[in-house]
């Protein structure tokens, strides 16, 4: 680990609009600080400033960017009223992790591209211009939607995934005061600066993600993984679907895995609202979620898996709150 | 800069000029508390597993630095060999170990995730997100962040099932 100078905010006007990197939780930036793909010269360690409680904001909550993400998905409210965000989080990481992680860092952590993280590697992220290892190497793990011809990285997130399906809304202050960031617009495409994740600009902090009312219905989110638990996901569908008279009503989908962001496509939404759920419906509306997909090599079997993902998801979601 | 860390009841003021140090490093090289185990380094294998504030983490994964004030509960501070802890003695009586470098990581992480169930955290095991039953499936997703290279999962099960019986459903 390179050198750096430490220093502790009392508040949250310590970390903003310092140059100092803000350290939360620490397990995805400590872990790329060890292997030098992070080299901060200056952390401000953020985890004494509050913001580390979930509060009702008139129909919705307010979760403060501290909040620990086991925290927030054994919070009684959010398993009530948003279980889809409790099923997301509980997918992530491992118990340990999700102790320390918090909500605002998950939202930061990077991508887990082996050329990301291997310092030999080209990699346009972590050193702009290199090139790109994964298009042509190994990309089992990538990118089928979105991507660019400088980096095909997914984020590899869970929470967000389900905060965009149920339109979350990012809190975040900078020198110039206070804006919001719809979670379906927080992280950004690769395009020709993948060095950039997310709209996140230098010097600002997030203070907090609010959920909007309860939507209500049946809330599945299902990972598709190497293995049971403690993977990332290859291809995730978040999904939140209310029925009326046998009928889909409201309809959410996103998607993780697949993209540099939590991937949405409202007019597949808006194609299953009001209709009789169907398998040839639910084809229909995977092929609208999937226009444009391209496989790399080694990850074309993730277009497969999304359609055969988000029908399996589907079927469960109307059957249960039919 | 002065950080104090009360490990196991006793506050230890440690200097800590360079940052780099983490709570792993902290404790058995400052400390000389040698029962905490560095395993991956990297937050994958759970041997570093301490309890910090009542909360199981991964002491490789956090500076010692960002831990001023905290209450730190290691392997050496919940048994000793004439007294062993009802967890210590389960993985004994179902050989729960082999190499046995995992073990106090195992043991501290299922001592935090017994007392996790009894608060009612769910996991993704958990289908309505209620109160859990400490099923055999709960207990190994609840386990996934403890590695054992030995493969002892089978009986690190059973261990923790039969101490988790016999308290009640606490490790205490």
């Amino acid at each position: 680990m390179r050198a750096f100078d430490y220093a502790r905010a009392q508040t949250p006007a310590d970390a903003i609009g310092t140059d100092a990197r803000i350290i939360a939780g620490g397990t995805n930036l400590l872990d790329l600080m060890k292997l030098q793909v992070e080299t901060p010269e200056r952390l401000i360690d953020i985890n004494h400033v509050g913001l580390d409680q979930v509060e009702r904001d008139g129909d919705g909550l307010r979760i403060g960017a501290l909040v620990r993400n086991s925290d927030l998905a054994a919070h009684p409210a959010v398993r009530q009223d948003w279980p889809l965000l409790s099923r997301a989080l509980l997918a992530g990481a491992s118990p340990q992790l999700r102790n320390r992680a918090s909500t605002g860092g998950n939202l930061m952590q990077r991508t887990r591209c082996y050329y990301f993280y291997d310092l030999d590697a080209p990699c346009n992220k972590r050193v702009p211009g290199s090139g790109c290892g994964a298009i042509g190497g190994v990309n089992r793990i990538h990118a089928i939607l979105g991507a660019s011809e400088h980096c095909i990285a997914t984020y590899p997130g869970d929470m967000a995934v389900a905060l965009s399906a149920l339109d979350a809304v990012v809190e975040v202050e900078g020198p110039d005061g206070r804006r919001e960031i719809p979670a379906t617009a927080f992280h950004r495409l690769p395009g020709d600066r993948p060095d950039l994740d997310n709209e996140l600009q230098p010097g600002e902090m997030i203070l907090s993600v609010r959920l909007p009312a309860p939507l209500g219905g049946r809330q599945i989110y299902r990972k598709v993984r190497d293995r049971r638990s403690y993977a990332f996901a290859l291809v995730s569908v978040a999904a939140a679907v209310t029925m009326q008279g046998g009928r889909m009503d409201r309809v959410r989908l996103a998607f993780g895995g697949v993209a540099h962001k939590p991937w949405r496509v409202p007019a597949a939404e808006q194609m299953l609202a009001g209709q009789a759920p169907s398998a040839e419906l639910f084809d229909r509306a995977a092929a609208a979620v999937l226009e444009g997909a391209r496989g790399q090599g080694h990850n074309d079997f993730k277009i497969p898996l999304l359609r055969r993902t988000l029908a399996a998801v589907l079927a469960e979601a109307v059957q249960e709150s039919a | 800069m002065d950080v104090t860390l009360t490990v196991n009841g006793t506050p230890h003021v440690l200097n800590l000029e360079d940052p780099r140090v983490s709570l792993l490093d902290a404790l058995r090289q400052r400390l000389d508390l040698t029962g905490t185990k560095k395993g991956c380094d990297h937050g994958q294998c759970g041997a570093c597993t301490v309890i910090v504030n009542g909360r199981r983490i991964n002491s490789c994964m956090t500076l010692a630095v960002m831990h001023d004030g905290d209450e730190i509960t290691t392997i050496e501070g919940i048994g000793t060999p004439g007294d062993l802890a009802p967890l210590q003695q389960a993985f004994i009586r179902h050989d729960g170990f082999q190499c046995g470098y995992c073990t106090p990581g195992q043991i501290m992480s299922a001592t935090a995730m017994l007392e996790e169930v009894r608060q009612g955290w769910p996991s993704q095991m958990t289908g309505d997100l209620g109160r859990p039953e400490l099923t055999d499936d709960e207990i190994r997703e609840r386990m996934s962040g403890n590695i054992c290279r030995c493969s002892c999962y089978p009986n690190i099960v059973d261990a923790i099932r039969d101490a988790a019986g016999r308290t009640g459903g606490t490790a205490a």
